[in-house]
Protein backbone atom coordinates (compact mmCIF):
# COMPACT_ATOMS: atom_id res chain seq x y z
CA UNK A 1 0.00 0.00 0.00
CA UNK A 2 1.36 3.27 -0.83
CA UNK A 3 1.81 5.66 1.95
CA UNK A 4 -0.28 8.75 1.86
CA UNK A 5 2.13 11.55 1.65
CA UNK A 6 1.07 14.80 3.19
CA UNK A 7 2.24 17.78 1.28
CA UNK A 8 5.02 19.47 3.13
CA UNK A 9 3.87 23.00 3.46
CA UNK A 10 5.30 25.70 5.58
CA UNK A 11 3.08 26.12 8.63
CA UNK A 12 1.61 29.51 8.15
CA UNK A 13 -0.35 31.48 10.67
CA UNK A 14 -2.96 33.82 9.37
CA UNK A 15 -2.37 37.11 11.09
CA UNK A 16 -5.34 38.98 9.69
CA UNK A 17 -7.72 38.58 12.66
CA UNK A 18 -4.93 39.56 15.01
CA UNK A 19 -4.26 42.66 12.98
CA UNK A 20 -7.96 43.46 13.06
CA UNK A 21 -8.19 43.30 16.84
CA UNK A 22 -4.99 45.25 17.22
CA UNK A 23 -6.38 47.92 14.95
CA UNK A 24 -9.52 48.23 17.05
CA UNK A 25 -7.60 48.42 20.31
CA UNK A 26 -5.15 50.90 18.88
CA UNK A 27 -7.90 53.14 17.53
CA UNK A 28 -9.68 53.03 20.88
CA UNK A 29 -6.55 53.95 22.79
CA UNK A 30 -5.63 56.70 20.38
CA UNK A 31 -9.05 58.28 20.61
CA UNK A 32 -9.38 58.06 24.38
CA UNK A 33 -5.90 59.21 25.24
CA UNK A 34 -5.53 62.57 26.80
CA UNK A 35 -1.92 63.49 26.62
CA UNK A 36 -0.75 64.89 29.88
CA UNK A 37 1.05 68.15 29.64
CA UNK A 38 4.16 68.29 31.75
CA UNK A 39 3.59 70.58 34.71
CA UNK A 40 6.32 72.97 35.83
CA UNK A 41 6.34 71.28 39.21
CA UNK A 42 5.83 67.65 40.00
CA UNK A 43 2.75 67.25 42.13
CA UNK A 44 1.31 64.13 43.72
CA UNK A 45 -2.29 64.81 44.55
CA UNK A 46 -3.63 63.37 47.79
CA UNK A 47 -6.40 60.78 47.78
CA UNK A 48 -10.04 61.22 48.65
CA UNK A 49 -13.34 59.42 48.22
CA UNK A 50 -14.82 62.19 46.10
CA UNK A 51 -16.12 61.02 42.74
CA UNK A 52 -16.85 64.33 41.06
CA UNK A 53 -14.68 64.70 37.97
CA UNK A 54 -12.66 67.83 37.34
CA UNK A 55 -14.64 70.31 35.27
CA UNK A 56 -13.27 70.72 31.75
CA UNK A 57 -14.03 74.39 31.38
CA UNK A 58 -14.30 77.54 33.38
CA UNK A 59 -11.73 76.75 35.96
CA UNK A 60 -8.66 78.41 37.29
CA UNK A 61 -6.24 75.95 38.73
CA UNK A 62 -3.62 76.86 41.26
CA UNK A 63 -0.75 74.49 41.48
CA UNK A 64 1.03 74.52 44.82
CA UNK A 65 4.39 72.85 44.67
CA UNK A 66 6.26 71.25 47.53
CA UNK A 67 8.71 74.14 47.77
CA UNK A 68 5.91 76.65 48.21
CA UNK A 69 5.74 78.05 44.68
CA UNK A 70 2.39 78.93 43.18
CA UNK A 71 1.54 78.34 39.53
CA UNK A 72 -1.73 79.13 37.84
CA UNK A 73 -3.61 77.90 34.83
CA UNK A 74 -6.79 79.08 33.19
CA UNK A 75 -8.73 77.59 30.35
CA UNK A 76 -9.95 79.33 27.26
CA UNK A 77 -13.55 78.53 27.95
CA UNK A 78 -15.93 76.11 26.34
CA UNK A 79 -15.36 77.65 22.94
CA UNK A 80 -11.87 78.60 21.86
CA UNK A 81 -13.35 81.73 20.29
CA UNK A 82 -14.02 82.99 23.79
CA UNK A 83 -10.26 83.14 24.30
CA UNK A 84 -10.31 83.96 27.98
CA UNK A 85 -6.60 83.54 28.51
CA UNK A 86 -5.30 86.38 26.31
CA UNK A 87 -8.02 88.65 27.70
CA UNK A 88 -6.90 87.96 31.24
CA UNK A 89 -3.28 88.60 30.30
CA UNK A 90 -4.22 91.83 28.53
CA UNK A 91 -6.01 93.03 31.67
CA UNK A 92 -3.00 92.14 33.77
CA UNK A 93 -0.77 93.99 31.32
CA UNK A 94 -2.96 97.05 31.53
CA UNK A 95 -2.65 97.03 35.31
CA UNK A 96 1.14 96.86 35.18
CA UNK A 97 1.53 99.09 32.10
CA UNK A 98 2.97 96.28 30.04
CA UNK A 99 1.91 96.15 26.43
CA UNK A 100 1.71 92.60 25.12
CA UNK A 101 1.94 92.09 21.38
CA UNK A 102 -0.54 89.95 19.50
CA UNK A 103 2.06 87.23 19.09
CA UNK A 104 2.65 87.18 22.82
CA UNK A 105 -1.05 87.02 23.57
CA UNK A 106 -1.41 84.15 21.14
CA UNK A 107 1.51 82.38 22.74
CA UNK A 108 -0.16 82.77 26.13
CA UNK A 109 -3.41 81.46 24.75
CA UNK A 110 -1.75 78.34 23.41
CA UNK A 111 0.53 77.63 26.35
CA UNK A 112 -0.63 74.22 27.53
CA UNK A 113 0.44 73.94 31.14
CA UNK A 114 0.60 75.98 34.30
CA UNK A 115 2.54 79.22 34.45
CA UNK A 116 4.33 80.56 37.48
CA UNK A 117 6.01 83.66 36.15
CA UNK A 118 6.01 87.10 37.77
CA UNK A 119 4.27 89.56 35.45
CA UNK A 120 7.49 91.51 34.97
CA UNK A 121 9.10 88.43 33.42
CA UNK A 122 6.05 87.45 31.43
CA UNK A 123 7.13 89.18 28.21
CA UNK A 124 10.50 87.49 28.33
CA UNK A 125 8.82 84.17 29.11
CA UNK A 126 6.45 84.39 26.16
CA UNK A 127 9.15 85.52 23.75
CA UNK A 128 11.52 82.74 24.77
CA UNK A 129 11.49 79.88 22.35
CA UNK A 130 13.25 77.11 24.21
CA UNK A 131 11.94 75.23 27.20
CA UNK A 132 15.07 75.69 29.31
CA UNK A 133 14.83 79.49 29.33
CA UNK A 134 11.15 79.23 30.14
CA UNK A 135 11.68 76.83 32.99
CA UNK A 136 14.28 79.11 34.48
CA UNK A 137 11.70 81.91 34.57
CA UNK A 138 9.12 79.81 36.40
CA UNK A 139 9.81 81.21 39.83
CA UNK A 140 6.24 81.04 41.07
CA UNK A 141 3.71 83.85 41.21
CA UNK A 142 4.44 86.41 43.93
CA UNK A 143 1.86 86.09 46.70
CA UNK A 144 3.23 88.30 49.44
CA UNK A 145 1.19 91.28 50.44
CA UNK A 146 3.69 93.80 49.01
CA UNK A 147 3.27 92.54 45.47
CA UNK A 148 0.28 90.27 45.41
CA UNK A 149 0.05 89.32 41.75
CA UNK A 150 -1.98 86.20 42.46
CA UNK A 151 -4.81 88.34 43.82
CA UNK A 152 -4.80 90.37 40.60
CA UNK A 153 -4.80 87.26 38.44
CA UNK A 154 -7.83 86.05 40.38
CA UNK A 155 -9.51 89.44 40.11
CA UNK A 156 -9.07 89.69 36.34
CA UNK A 157 -9.84 86.04 35.71
CA UNK A 158 -13.17 86.53 37.42
CA UNK A 159 -13.75 89.78 35.61
CA UNK A 160 -13.17 88.18 32.22
CA UNK A 161 -14.97 84.95 33.05
CA UNK A 162 -17.51 85.37 35.88
CA UNK A 163 -18.37 81.66 35.96
CA UNK A 164 -14.80 80.62 36.65
CA UNK A 165 -14.29 78.10 39.41
CA UNK A 166 -11.25 77.91 41.62
CA UNK A 167 -9.41 74.60 41.80
CA UNK A 168 -6.51 73.90 44.08
CA UNK A 169 -3.95 71.29 43.20
CA UNK A 170 -1.32 70.65 45.76
CA UNK A 171 1.22 68.04 46.59
CA UNK A 172 0.56 65.91 49.64
CA UNK A 173 3.68 67.39 51.20
CA UNK A 174 3.01 71.04 50.36
CA UNK A 175 3.28 73.00 53.57
CA UNK A 176 0.10 74.41 54.95
CA UNK A 177 1.49 77.93 55.12
CA UNK A 178 1.38 78.20 51.32
CA UNK A 179 -2.09 76.69 51.16
CA UNK A 180 -3.35 79.05 53.82
CA UNK A 181 -1.92 82.08 52.04
CA UNK A 182 -3.58 81.10 48.76
CA UNK A 183 -6.88 80.40 50.52
CA UNK A 184 -6.62 83.78 52.22
CA UNK A 185 -6.04 85.58 48.94
CA UNK A 186 -8.94 83.78 47.33
CA UNK A 187 -11.21 84.65 50.23
CA UNK A 188 -10.15 88.26 50.09
CA UNK A 189 -11.38 88.24 46.51
CA UNK A 190 -14.66 86.74 47.73
CA UNK A 191 -14.03 83.26 46.43
CA UNK A 192 -15.32 80.99 49.16
CA UNK A 193 -15.94 77.87 47.18
CA UNK A 194 -13.00 75.77 46.10
CA UNK A 195 -12.46 72.46 44.49
CA UNK A 196 -9.50 70.48 45.72
CA UNK A 197 -8.08 68.21 43.06
CA UNK A 198 -7.55 64.70 44.37
CA UNK A 199 -7.23 61.14 43.19
CA UNK A 200 -9.92 58.62 43.86
CA UNK A 201 -9.46 56.09 46.62
CA UNK A 202 -12.57 54.22 47.58
CA UNK A 203 -13.19 53.83 51.27
CA UNK A 204 -16.53 52.76 52.61
CA UNK A 205 -17.87 52.31 56.05
CA UNK A 206 -20.37 49.53 56.43
CA UNK A 207 -23.28 49.29 58.77
CA UNK A 208 -21.79 46.58 60.95
CA UNK A 209 -18.78 48.72 61.74
CA UNK A 210 -20.99 51.45 63.14
CA UNK A 211 -23.23 49.16 65.14
CA UNK A 212 -20.44 47.43 66.97
CA UNK B 1 9.43 35.10 11.47
CA UNK B 2 6.09 33.45 11.72
CA UNK B 3 6.80 31.31 8.79
CA UNK B 4 9.12 28.41 9.01
CA UNK B 5 10.71 27.81 5.73
CA UNK B 6 10.81 24.17 4.93
CA UNK B 7 12.80 23.05 2.02
CA UNK B 8 10.63 21.26 -0.38
CA UNK B 9 11.88 17.92 -1.37
CA UNK B 10 10.87 16.24 -4.45
CA UNK B 11 12.00 15.52 -7.84
CA UNK B 12 10.76 16.81 -11.03
CA UNK B 13 9.93 20.14 -12.37
CA UNK B 14 9.18 22.93 -10.06
CA UNK B 15 5.86 24.39 -10.80
CA UNK B 16 4.79 27.86 -10.08
CA UNK B 17 2.41 27.75 -7.20
CA UNK B 18 -1.09 28.86 -7.82
CA UNK B 19 -2.32 30.22 -4.59
CA UNK B 20 -3.46 33.69 -3.73
CA UNK B 21 -0.75 36.25 -3.23
CA UNK B 22 0.00 36.38 0.40
CA UNK B 23 1.04 39.41 2.35
CA UNK B 24 3.21 38.89 5.34
CA UNK B 25 1.55 40.73 8.17
CA UNK B 26 4.22 40.12 10.76
CA UNK B 27 5.98 43.51 10.62
CA UNK B 28 2.63 45.23 10.81
CA UNK B 29 1.70 43.24 13.90
CA UNK B 30 5.04 44.08 15.44
CA UNK B 31 4.52 47.75 14.89
CA UNK B 32 1.00 47.66 16.23
CA UNK B 33 2.14 45.83 19.31
CA UNK B 34 4.61 48.59 19.97
CA UNK B 35 2.05 51.32 19.48
CA UNK B 36 -0.50 49.63 21.70
CA UNK B 37 2.04 49.17 24.44
CA UNK B 38 3.00 52.83 24.16
CA UNK B 39 -0.58 54.07 24.33
CA UNK B 40 -1.50 51.74 27.14
CA UNK B 41 1.37 52.95 29.24
CA UNK B 42 0.82 56.64 28.58
CA UNK B 43 -2.96 56.79 28.82
CA UNK B 44 -4.37 58.16 32.02
CA UNK B 45 -7.65 56.38 32.36
CA UNK B 46 -8.59 57.77 35.73
CA UNK B 47 -9.38 61.42 35.51
CA UNK B 48 -8.54 63.50 38.53
CA UNK B 49 -11.41 64.14 40.87
CA UNK B 50 -12.37 67.22 42.78
CA UNK B 51 -13.56 67.66 46.32
CA UNK B 52 -15.68 70.72 46.95
CA UNK B 53 -15.15 72.79 50.01
CA UNK B 54 -16.88 75.97 51.01
CA UNK B 55 -15.13 78.17 53.51
CA UNK B 56 -17.05 80.50 55.77
CA UNK B 57 -17.10 84.00 54.45
CA UNK B 58 -14.51 86.28 55.89
CA UNK B 59 -15.93 88.75 58.33
CA UNK B 60 -14.44 91.96 57.12
CA UNK B 61 -15.94 94.22 59.73
CA UNK B 62 -16.13 92.45 63.09
CA UNK B 63 -18.13 95.27 64.66
CA UNK B 64 -21.05 94.70 62.33
CA UNK B 65 -21.20 90.95 62.36
CA UNK B 66 -20.75 88.73 65.35
CA UNK B 67 -19.24 85.33 64.68
CA UNK B 68 -21.83 82.56 64.74
CA UNK B 69 -22.59 81.07 68.11
CA UNK B 70 -21.92 77.40 68.48
CA UNK B 71 -23.02 75.08 71.26
CA UNK B 72 -19.84 74.31 73.16
CA UNK B 73 -20.99 70.88 74.30
CA UNK B 74 -21.27 69.60 70.74
CA UNK B 75 -18.09 71.18 69.51
CA UNK B 76 -15.08 69.12 68.64
CA UNK B 77 -11.90 70.94 67.73
CA UNK B 78 -9.50 69.19 65.44
CA UNK B 79 -6.07 70.69 65.08
CA UNK B 80 -3.88 69.36 62.31
CA UNK B 81 -0.50 69.16 63.91
CA UNK B 82 3.00 68.61 62.61
CA UNK B 83 4.32 65.14 61.65
CA UNK B 84 0.93 63.83 60.51
CA UNK B 85 -0.56 64.07 63.96
CA UNK B 86 -3.97 65.34 64.95
CA UNK B 87 -4.84 66.95 68.24
CA UNK B 88 -8.42 67.12 69.33
CA UNK B 89 -10.19 68.70 72.23
CA UNK B 90 -13.87 69.13 73.01
CA UNK B 91 -15.63 72.38 73.81
CA UNK B 92 -13.93 75.71 73.53
CA UNK B 93 -11.16 77.68 75.15
CA UNK B 94 -11.25 81.37 75.78
CA UNK B 95 -8.03 83.38 75.70
CA UNK B 96 -8.61 84.44 79.31
CA UNK B 97 -8.71 80.81 80.36
CA UNK B 98 -5.38 80.18 78.74
CA UNK B 99 -3.79 83.18 80.37
CA UNK B 100 -5.19 82.33 83.80
CA UNK B 101 -2.77 80.94 86.35
CA UNK B 102 -2.93 77.98 86.34
CA UNK B 103 -4.42 77.78 82.83
CA UNK B 104 -7.80 76.12 82.54
CA UNK B 105 -7.34 73.87 79.55
CA UNK B 106 -9.33 71.00 78.15
CA UNK B 107 -7.41 67.78 77.60
CA UNK B 108 -5.69 67.76 74.22
CA UNK B 109 -5.68 64.21 72.91
CA UNK B 110 -3.35 63.21 70.11
CA UNK B 111 -4.47 60.86 67.36
CA UNK B 112 -3.61 60.12 63.74
CA UNK B 113 -5.18 59.85 60.28
CA UNK B 114 -5.71 56.10 60.30
CA UNK B 115 -9.04 54.29 60.38
CA UNK B 116 -8.38 53.44 64.00
CA UNK B 117 -7.52 57.00 64.90
CA UNK B 118 -9.59 59.97 63.85
CA UNK B 119 -12.18 57.95 61.95
CA UNK B 120 -13.08 55.88 64.98
CA UNK B 121 -13.34 59.00 67.10
CA UNK B 122 -15.56 60.77 64.60
CA UNK B 123 -17.77 57.74 64.07
CA UNK B 124 -18.19 57.36 67.81
CA UNK B 125 -19.44 60.91 68.03
CA UNK B 126 -21.48 60.75 64.88
CA UNK B 127 -22.95 57.27 65.37
CA UNK B 128 -26.62 58.20 64.96
CA UNK B 129 -26.21 60.03 61.69
CA UNK B 130 -23.61 57.67 60.28
CA UNK B 131 -25.95 54.76 60.92
CA UNK B 132 -28.84 56.54 59.23
CA UNK B 133 -26.70 57.26 56.18
CA UNK B 134 -25.30 53.73 56.03
CA UNK B 135 -28.80 52.24 56.34
CA UNK B 136 -30.06 54.50 53.61
CA UNK B 137 -27.17 53.55 51.33
CA UNK B 138 -27.79 49.86 52.01
CA UNK B 139 -31.45 50.18 51.13
CA UNK B 140 -30.58 51.94 47.91
CA UNK B 141 -28.05 49.29 46.95
CA UNK B 142 -30.33 46.37 47.83
CA UNK B 143 -33.16 47.95 45.89
CA UNK B 144 -35.56 48.52 48.79
CA UNK B 145 -35.71 52.16 47.89
CA UNK B 146 -35.86 52.97 44.23
CA UNK B 147 -34.38 56.37 43.79
CA UNK B 148 -32.62 58.14 41.00
CA UNK B 149 -28.87 58.14 41.32
CA UNK B 150 -28.69 61.92 41.33
CA UNK B 151 -31.10 62.33 44.21
CA UNK B 152 -29.17 60.02 46.54
CA UNK B 153 -26.85 62.87 47.36
CA UNK B 154 -29.62 65.33 48.11
CA UNK B 155 -31.39 62.70 50.23
CA UNK B 156 -28.22 62.27 52.28
CA UNK B 157 -27.79 65.99 52.69
CA UNK B 158 -31.39 66.12 53.95
CA UNK B 159 -30.50 63.51 56.56
CA UNK B 160 -27.52 65.64 57.52
CA UNK B 161 -29.59 68.78 57.82
CA UNK B 162 -32.07 67.08 60.14
CA UNK B 163 -29.36 65.81 62.43
CA UNK B 164 -28.92 67.56 65.75
CA UNK B 165 -26.86 65.08 67.74
CA UNK B 166 -23.62 64.81 65.81
CA UNK B 167 -20.57 66.89 66.56
CA UNK B 168 -19.85 70.31 65.18
CA UNK B 169 -16.31 69.96 64.01
CA UNK B 170 -13.96 72.90 63.85
CA UNK B 171 -10.89 72.13 61.80
CA UNK B 172 -7.79 74.17 62.40
CA UNK B 173 -4.37 73.75 60.95
CA UNK B 174 -1.09 74.38 62.68
CA UNK B 175 1.29 75.89 60.15
CA UNK B 176 3.55 72.84 60.09
CA UNK B 177 0.74 70.66 58.78
CA UNK B 178 0.68 69.87 55.08
CA UNK B 179 -1.81 69.93 52.25
CA UNK B 180 -2.27 66.17 52.37
CA UNK B 181 -3.42 66.44 55.99
CA UNK B 182 -5.95 69.07 55.00
CA UNK B 183 -7.42 66.91 52.24
CA UNK B 184 -7.33 63.85 54.49
CA UNK B 185 -9.32 65.48 57.24
CA UNK B 186 -11.95 66.85 54.85
CA UNK B 187 -12.14 63.40 53.30
CA UNK B 188 -12.63 61.93 56.75
CA UNK B 189 -15.58 64.31 57.26
CA UNK B 190 -17.17 62.95 54.09
CA UNK B 191 -16.46 59.34 55.01
CA UNK B 192 -17.95 59.68 58.48
CA UNK B 193 -20.87 61.77 57.23
CA UNK B 194 -20.27 64.68 59.59
CA UNK B 195 -23.14 67.10 59.10
CA UNK B 196 -21.49 70.30 60.20
CA UNK B 197 -17.85 71.05 59.93
CA UNK B 198 -15.98 74.21 59.38
CA UNK B 199 -12.45 75.15 58.57
CA UNK B 200 -11.28 78.09 60.63
CA UNK B 201 -8.10 79.85 61.49
CA UNK B 202 -6.10 78.56 64.41
CA UNK B 203 -6.01 80.78 67.49
CA UNK B 204 -2.73 81.73 69.11
CA UNK B 205 -3.48 79.83 72.31
CA UNK B 206 -4.29 76.73 70.29
CA UNK B 207 -0.93 77.02 68.58
CA UNK B 208 0.66 77.18 72.03
CA UNK B 209 -1.32 74.15 73.17
CA UNK B 210 -0.14 72.14 70.17
CA UNK B 211 3.43 73.26 70.70
CA UNK B 212 3.29 72.13 74.33
CA UNK B 213 1.78 68.80 73.37
CA UNK B 214 4.16 68.13 70.51
CA UNK B 215 7.19 69.46 72.31
CA UNK B 216 8.10 72.16 69.79
CA UNK B 217 9.86 75.28 70.92
CA UNK B 218 7.60 78.28 70.31
CA UNK B 219 10.40 80.21 68.59
CA UNK B 220 10.04 77.91 65.61
CA UNK B 221 6.66 79.35 64.72
CA UNK B 222 6.18 82.01 62.14
CA UNK B 223 4.32 85.25 62.64
CA UNK B 224 0.93 83.94 61.56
Amino acid sequence: MPKIKLPTKSPHIDMTPMVDTFCVVLTFLMLTTTMRQPEPANVDSPFSISETPVPDFNRMTFLLSVDGKVFMNFDNGQDTLLAYRPKILAEMGKHYDIEFTDAELREFQKYPSSIGVPITDMKQFLDAKDAATRNALQKGIPIDSADNQLALWILYARKVNPTIQACLKGDTKTGFETVEKVLDILQEKNVNRFALITNLEATKINLEEIQQ
Amino acid sequence: MAEIIVEEKGKGKKRAKKHAPHIDMTPMVDLMCLLITFFMLTTAFSKAKVMDIILPEKIKDPTKQAPPKIVASRTLNIILGPDNKIYTYPGSVKPEEYSAVPPILPPLSPTDYSAEGIRKLLLDKNRMLARKIAEFNKQVISGKITIHKDSVKSEISKLKADDDTGPIVLIKAYNKANYGNFVDILDEMNICGIASYMFTKIAWYEEKMVENAAGISPTATSSN
